[in-house]
């Protein structure tokens, strides 16, 4: 249950503005990272800029080095509780390299497509249907003790089934290919330890027509509210950005492999058909003093303008196509709201979101039909190398991994981009659109805390999620003025 | 409270109204829910990982690194649901807290609270399994493997608390 606590008692006399303030939103999270979210004012009091603070995973790099290679498939899922599969598949791609593999075998690749697929759907769904659907089908000014999946329910009956059977079947799609659904074990590097089951394959046959289906009600559902609130869609939180993600070398949407492509603003391309190994080449990782996470950006452009966007938007405003029938009819309607360039609003990543879900329904089911799945050649071997990197795009968007192997087979060094990383200059532009937008006096109104959460939400960055130790995660918000006396406290439970 | 006191507490609540078949014994379900890659995280998949290991009939136990809201769907399965995790805070060896179903919404989908959890299955599936939170205190969260000295004891204290829960609702276990 969340409640919110006014707390005005501590709060010194308002003073005229005699320089820059602070409004700081401080998420002592349940897990180990903490997020927070500093608005600074100028002095005339109004937003200057905002930054949103969270923990990235350098801490599991280092826990990662002196392993042996071919064990970082299974520890690296360890990263998220949410995407472990796609750390398993993208750390897998990479031993692929450091195996001296460059090609597995088709039952290995599409096995492994397979298993992908299946963790973006169920990803995807769970965002939508359990964290963005609440705003989106309530509106954002419900009352919160209605506004989350259970008001849903009440309200779209039908939702409730759609959001825990899609995620269902994603996790059963999962557990044939990795033979259970928590803790897989498919990828080896190399290829696979397994191929898929007739039995497996006819279960999920007898139940794919029915989730795309279901899929393409939320879509529905989900224009339904774009066109009841078209302003608002069009720039809560938006702005235009660049934006990178993989596409095959027909420029069709690839989730699992092919080359990185960047685009501007306007849609015209920054680079494309990068290869994992060329990253370095194309994008920076900036630290900077006041965040724990790195600010990638791309290098052509510098620190300032590199800045860009990964995730769903990405995915289709990047893309030429999409390769299966119902997601690209979805995809051009979706990319007329952008008028023949990219689309910018930030709630768009939602309708992306079940757009992708759509395409990995349909890219799962084409799958199932396919009898390289029933292939007996799982693995290749090749020569040793020093070094493999590999790009996935997660549910999140473009997830990178950067290993170095010495000659007794154990990691020496490691560099993953995950896909929040990606994100963390969008977030902080998404924040401080709202705070520009929303925030009004020395007051932090429930609406401006609501409006920064569905902010956020679009993204739905990954907080260091890999420990989930009891704890409270209140969202704190504390009003300083330019001495940094708090004015005003405001926590969320 | 010591753990005698804290397990006899959990089991005269675990003696509440259930609405098990007549004559059948009550379906347990244990979600042990943590991560074993950061410490005594790790608290949570042991636990449950101890009472799988018991083949126990009626009793299901399974692990996540955290909640999912298709768990609703094994919640409705089941009369008793234990969640398990480790606790940062509180008391040792563990605490535990009744819970009722109560929905949430975070900022983000990396956390799924067990109170949403319940909520879905009342909801969707007009379940309303009994159910308990597990804290088991743990101590160290860093990115290493294997549970501190600390935290093994509380979670030993834990599950014999655990078995003796489930033996009273279970006639098939308490024989």
């Amino acid at each position: 249950m969340s409640d919110i606590h006014v707390d005005l008692g501590q709060a010194p006399p308002a003073r005229a503005s005699s320089g820059p303030r602070k409004i700081v939103i401080d998420p002592v999270t349940r897990v180990e990272g903490h997020g927070k979210v500093t608005i600074r004012l100028n002095e005339a009091g109004e937003v200057e800029q905002a930054r949103f603070h969270i923990v990235e995973f350098r801490g599991f790099e280092r826990f990662i080095q002196g392993r042996m290679y071919w064990e970082v498939p299974v520890i690296v899922q360890r990263l998220c509780g949410i995407c472990p599969v796609s750390h398993h598949l993208c750390a897998a791609k990479a031993m692929d390299i450091v195996a001296g593999v460059d090609r597995v075998t088709p039952t290995a690749d599409k096995m492994r497509r397979l298993m992908h697929y299946g963790q973006v759907l169920q990803s995807n769904a769970l965002n939508f249907f359990h964290l963005a659907s609440p705003d989106l089908l309530l509106g954002f000014e419900a009352p919160v003790a209605q506004r989350n999946i259970v008001g849903v329910i009440e309200a779209f009956p039908e939702v409730g089934k759609w959001a825990i059977l899609i995620r269902k079947f994603g996790q059963q799609v999962i557990a044939a290919t990795g033979g259970r659904r928590i803790h897989p074990r498919l990828c080896i590097p190399g290829g696979v330890n397994q191929n898929l089951t007739v039995e497996n394959r006819d279960a999920l046959r007898g139940d794919v027509d029915q989730i795309i289906q279901w899929c393409c009600d939320a879509l529905e559902l989900h224009k339904r509210f774009v066109h009841a609130h078209e302003a608002l869609h069009e720039t809560f939180a938006s702005f235009p950005s660049s934006y990178m993600s993989l596409v095959g070398a027909d420029g069709a949407m690839e989730l699992y492999d092919g080359g990185l492509r960047a685009i501007a603003a306007a849609g015209t391309p920054i680079f494309e058909g990068v290869r994992p190994e060329q990253y370095r080449d194309y994008l920076i990782e900036e630290v900077r003093s006041w965040s724990y996470m790195k600010f990638p950006h791309i290098r052509s452009l510098g620190r300032e303008d590199g800045w860009y966007r990964v995730g769903p938007l990405a995915q289709i405003n990047c893309c030429a196509f999409i390769g299966t029938p119902i997601a690209e009819a979805a995809r051009k309607d979706f990319m007329a709201q952008g008028g023949g360039g990219p689309v910018h609003a930030t709630l768009a990543y939602h309708w992306a979101r079940v757009i992708s879900m759509i395409h990995c329904a349909e890219t799962i089911k084409q799958l199932l039909f396919d009898d390289d799945l029933q292939g007996a050649d799982l693995v290749v071997t090749g020569d040793r190398r020093p070094e493999g990197v590999a790009i996935i795009e997660a549910p999140r968007g473009t997830l990178l991994h950067h290993y170095q192997v010495d000659e007794n087979d154990q990691v020496t060094m490691a560099n993953l981009i995950v896909s929040t990383t990606n994100n963390n200059e969008a977030m902080n532009r998404s924040v401080t659109k709202v705070a520009m937008d929303d925030l009004s006096g020395h007051e932090i109104t429930e609406g401006l805390l609501n409006h920064i959460e569905v902010a956020i939400r679009a993204y739905d960055p990954c907080l260091s999620c890999a420990t989930h130790a009891l704890g409270d995660m209140p969202l704190v918000v504390t009003l300083e003025d330019a001495d940094g006396a708090v004015i005003a406290t405001r926590v969320k439970e | 409270m010591n753990p005698s006191d804290l397990a006899t507490e959990a089991l005269a609540r675990s003696r509440g109204p259930a609405t098990p078949g007549a004559g059948s014994p009550p379906r347990v379900l244990i979600l042990g829910y943590g991560n074993p890659g950061r410490q005594d995280d790790g608290l949570g998949p042991a636990a449950s990982a101890e009472i799988e290991a018991l083949g126990w009939p009626n009793v299901t136990a399974y692990d996540n690194y955290q909640l999912n809201i298709e768990d609703a769907l094994d919640l409705a399965e089941h009369d008793i649901v234990w969640f398990v995790d480790a606790a940062r805070a509180g008391p040792s060896p563990f605490a535990i807290e009744t819970l009722e179903p109560a929905a949430t919404l975070e900022f983000t989908s990396h956390l799924v609270r067990p109170e949403a959890i319940l909520a879905m299955a009342q909801q969707y599936y007009g379940a309303a399994p009994q159910a308990f939170l597990l804290g088991i205190r743990g101590y160290a969260f860093e990115f290493l493997e294997g549970l501190t000295p600390a935290a093994t004891n509380n979670l030993q204290l834990a599950v014999a608390m655990l078995k003796r829960c489930i033996g009273a609702r279970h006639p098939l276990v308490a024989s």
